[in-house]
C-alpha cells in the first residue's frame, strides 16, 4: 500500500450510454495535498469524484484511493473518505445536530455527543444547532455539509464545488479551514469554478470533455501556457474591438477601465499596442483564468 | 472481515426515520387517522345483506290472501312496498332509473285460481343488474309462498297449503349466526387498510431520498443496502401496530366484533403481514424513480389485493386462475387468519397454513428489492 499518494488512478473511463463522460484519466493526489479540479460545466468532474468514492463504477481503469482499490474496495474507501456533494444532500427536515448525529451513528463514532458538539463548534454551527437544515441559507448549508463530511475524521476529502453560491467571506473561511486540514495531513480533492480558489490549491488539474488537459502547480500551469499579458488603459469604449484585431492577441477582457490583453506571442502584441495612439500599457502577470480560457479554446478548436 | 450488517448503522437509519416521521405531522396523522375514518365509514356503511328494498305491488286481485302475502313480504324486512308509481309502465321507468328494485304483479284472477287450487302465478320483476343486492330478497320471497298463507288457508282450503316436506334441513350458521356483515368486514378492513397505507408509506421511503438528492449522500456512507431497507421498515412496523391497535379497539367497542381466539397469536401474525407489505413497498421504492410512480405502483398492487383476496367478493366464487393469483397475495392469507382467529377462535395449527405463504412472499419480494437496490448511482 502506497502511503504517499492519497489518490492514484490510471486510465479511468466512464460513459453513460454512448456519451463518454470521462476518458482515460490519470490522477495523482499526494498526502496532505490540496488538489484543485477545474473544468467547464459538464466536463466530468463530478463523475470522476463519484468514481473515486465508489458511487459510480468505472468502465475501465484502475488505481487506488487511500491505498484501497477503487474497483473492489469501495466499502473501505467510503469509511475513510469524506464526500461533499455538489447539491446539498443532507436531510432538510432534520436539524443540524440531528444530521450530524445521524452521520456520527453511521460511522459508529466513539463519544458521539462530544464529536458532534466539537464538529459544530469547529465550524461555528452552535448557534443554529437545533435549526432545521432546510431553513439554513446556502453558506450555512455548506458549513453543515463540511462539518458532516469531516465528522469521522476522513483521510481524504472529496469536495464537489463546495463553495458554489457562497459569499466571499464564507468562502475564505472555508478555504482557511481546508488549509488547516491539509496541514494536519488530510488530502483534499476539490472541484471549483473560482480562480481565486484555484490559486489556493497546491496543484491543479484541468479537464474538459472528460480529458485531462493540463495539470501541475498553478505557477507551472501559467508558465506552460506561454501566455504574455498586458494591461491596457484607455477611455475609448471602442478600444476592445481594436485590441481584438491586433496581431497575436488571443484574449481581451474588459475590467472596468482597464483591458487585459493576452496572447502567446508577447513581442508581437507589444508591437501592436505600441502602434495604437493614446494608449498606455504595461506587462502584467498572466492569471489562471487566462490559462484556462486558453486551454478551453484550444480544445474547442481541436474538436471536430 | 466483519459482518456487513451493523446495529449502529441500522439504528442510525431507524432513528432518522422516526425524526422525519415526527416532523411530517400530516402524514403521521393520516397514518393513524385513516384507519379510524375508514373503519367507521366502511364498517357502518358496507352491508352485504341489503333490506327494505323499494318495491311496487300491482295487486289486480285484492283479497285477504293477496293482502296477507304482501304483508308478509313487508314483514320479511327485504321489501319496502311503495304506494307510487301508479302504473306498471311508470314503475318500469322507475326501475330503469333505479328508484324501484322490485315490481310485483298479481294477476286479476289470482285469488279465484288460488282458491280453486289452480296454482296461479304472480310475477316478480327484479332489477337484477346487481345480483348481490337482489339475491337475498328473492330467496326470501321464494320461501314466502310456502309460509305466507298458512293462516289464511284453513279448513277445506288447508289442502292448498304446502304439504310438509319429507325431511327437514336444520341450518346452523357457525361463527356468525346472525350473519352480521361487520363481523366479516371489520377484520377484513384491518388487512386492507394496512396494505394500502403501509405499502404507500414505504414505497415512498427510498424514492423520497432519490427525489430530495439525499440518496447520493446515503450511498457515499459506508452503509449496507439491507441496513437501509430494514432500518426504513422497522419504524413502519410500529406505525402498523398503532393502526392495528386502533382498529382492534374500534372493532371490539364500536362494532362488538368478538375476538374469540388468542390476541397474542393475532398480533404475531400481524407482524408477519406487516413485514410482507412493507417489503412490497420497499421493493416498489427501489424500482420507482419518483414518489408519484411509487404511488401508482401501490395502487397497481392494492386493487388486486382488494378484489381478489376475498375481502370484497367470496374467494371461492372466483375461477381457479384468479384464486391462484389471490393465493399469492398476502392479504388473502391475512384475511383468513384474522377472521379465523377473531371469529372462529383458530389456534396456531389452523393458522399456520396461511402464515407460511406470507413468509415465502416476503422473502421473495425482499430478495427482489435487495437486488434492485442501487448501491451506486449508475
Amino acid at each position: 500500500m502506497s502511503s504517499e499518494s492519497a489518490i492514484d488512478v490510471h486510465g479511468l473511463s466512464k460513459s453513460f450510454g454512448d456519451k463518454h463522460v470521462v476518458n482515460d484519466l490519470n490522477l495523482q493526489v499526494g498526502k496532505g495535498e490540496i488538489f484543485g479540479f477545474l473544468g467547464p460545466n459538464g466536463s466530468g468532474k463530478t463523475t470522476v469524484i463519484r468514481m473515486l468514492c465508489g458511487l459510480l463504477t468505472p468502465d475501465a481503469g484502475s488505481g487506488t484511493c487511500l491505498g484501497f482499490d477503487v474497483l473492489s474496495q469501495s466499502a473501505e474507501i467510503k469509511k475513510q473518505v469524506g464526500y461533499m456533494t455538489q447539491r446539498f444532500s443532507f436531510y432538510e427536515d432534520l436539524s443540524i445536530r440531528e444530521n450530524l448525529d445521524f452521520v456520527a451513528r453511521l460511522y459508529d463514532m466513539p463519544n458521539r455527543k462530544q464529536t458532534v458538539q466539537a464538529g459544530m463548534e469547529d465550524l461555528g454551527l452552535m448557534d443554529r444547532a437545533d435549526q432545521l437544515a432546510g431553513t439554513l441559507s446556502g453558506g450555512w448549508k455548506q458549513r453543515l455539509a463540511l462539518a458532516a463530511c469531516m465528522l469521522h475524521r476522513p483521510r481524504l476529502l472529496l469536495l464537489d464545488e463546495p463553495t458554489a453560491g457562497v459569499d466571499p467571506k464564507a468562502r475564505r473561511d472555508f478555504w482557511d479551514e481546508i488549509h488547516r486540514l491539509a496541514e494536519q495531513g488530510i488530502s483534499v480533492l476539490v472541484s471549483t469554478h473560482y480562480m481565486d480558489e484555484a490559486a489556493r490549491c497546491h496543484r491543479l488539474a484541468y479537464i474538459a470533455y472528460g480529458h485531462l488537459l493540463a495539470s501541475g502547480t498553478p505557477e507551472a500551469l501559467i508558465a506552460q501556457s506561454g501566455l504574455a499579458s498586458f494591461s491596457v488603459k484607455d477611455n475609448s469604449s471602442a478600444l476592445a474591438e481594436r485590441l481584438r484585431k491586433l496581431p497575436g492577441v488571443q484574449q481581451v477582457v474588459a475590467m472596468g477601465n482597464v483591458y487585459s490583453v493576452s496572447g502567446q506571442d508577447g513581442e508581437l502584441i507589444k508591437a501592436g499596442l505600441a502602434g495604437l495612439p493614446d494608449v498606455q500599457f504595461e506587462r502584467t502577470d498572466t492569471g489562471l483564468e487566462q490559462v484556462f480560457i486558453q486551454l478551453m479554446e484550444n480544445v474547442q478548436d481541436a474538436a471536430p | 472481515m466483519k459482518s456487513p450488517l451493523a446495529w449502529h448503522r441500522l439504528w442510525a437509519i431507524v432513528l432518522k426515520e422516526f425524526v422525519q416521521m415526527r416532523r411530517d405531522r400530516i402524514t403521521f396523522a393520516m397514518m393513524v387517522g385513516i384507519p379510524v375514518m375508514q373503519l367507521i365509514l366502511f364498517g357502518f356503511a358496507i352491508n352485504t345483506d341489503p333490506k327494505r328494498l323499494p318495491t311496487v305491488v300491482f295487486n289486480a286481485s285484492p283479497s285477504a290472501y293477496t293482502r296477507s302475502f304482501v304483508a308478509s313480504m313487508e314483514n320479511s324486512g327485504y321489501f319496502d312496498v311503495l304506494t307510487s308509481p301508479a302504473t306498471v309502465a311508470k314503475a318500469r321507468e322507475a326501475m330503469a332509473i333505479g328508484d324501484v328494485q322490485f315490481i310485483v304483479s298479481i294477476p286479476p284472477d289470482f285469488s279465484r285460481q288460488l282458491v280453486r287450487g289452480e296454482k296461479p302465478a304472480l310475477l316478480l320483476e327484479a332489477d337484477a343488474s346487481d345480483p348481490a343486492a337482489t339475491g337475498n330478497a328473492i330467496s326470501a320471497l321464494n320461501s314466502l309462498n310456502q309460509s305466507a298463507l298458512q293462516h289464511d288457508l284453513k279448513g277445506l282450503l288447508a289442502t292448498l297449503g304446502t304439504p310438509p316436506p319429507p325431511f327437514e334441513i336444520r341450518v346452523q350458521r357457525n361463527y356468525n349466526p346472525e350473519g352480521i356483515t361487520q363481523y366479516n368486514i371489520v377484520p377484513g378492513l384491518m388487512g386492507t387498510i394496512l396494505t394500502m397505507t403501509l405499502i404507500m408509506m414505504t414505497g415512498m421511503a427510498i424514492t423520497r431520498e432519490l427525489e430530495r438528492g439525499t440518496m447520493e449522500n446515503l450511498l457515499a456512507f459506508p452503509v449496507h443496502p439491507l441496513e437501509v431497507m430494514i432500518g426504513k421498515i422497522l419504524p413502519y412496523i410500529m406505525v402498523g401496530y398503532i393502526q392495528v391497535a386502533v382498529i382492534l379497539i374500534a372493532a371490539y367497542f364500536l362494532f362488538s366484533v368478538p375476538i374469540v381466539g388468542s390476541l397474542t397469536l393475532l398480533l404475531a401474525c400481524v407482524l408477519i403481514f406487516l413485514a410482507a407489505n412493507l417489503t412490497v413497498g420497499m421493493m416498489f421504492s427501489t424500482i420507482a424513480k419518483s414518489q408519484l410512480q411509487a404511488m401508482q405502483m401501490t395502487f397497481f398492487f392494492f386493487l388486486p389485493s382488494l378484489l381478489l383476496s376475498g375481502f370484497m367478493f367470496p374467494f371461492r366464487g372466483m375461477p381457479v386462475w384468479a384464486q391462484f393469483i389471490g393465493e399469492g397475495l398476502p392479504l388473502t392469507h391475512f384475511l383468513r387468519i384474522v377472521r379465523g382467529i377473531m371469529l372462529k377462535g383458530n389456534g396456531w395449527t389452523e393458522t399456520w397454513p396461511n402464515v407460511w405463504p406470507m413468509l415465502v412472499f416476503m422473502v421473495v419480494v425482499m430478495l427482489i428489492g435487495f437486488k434492485r437496490y442501487r448501491k451506486t448511482l449508475d
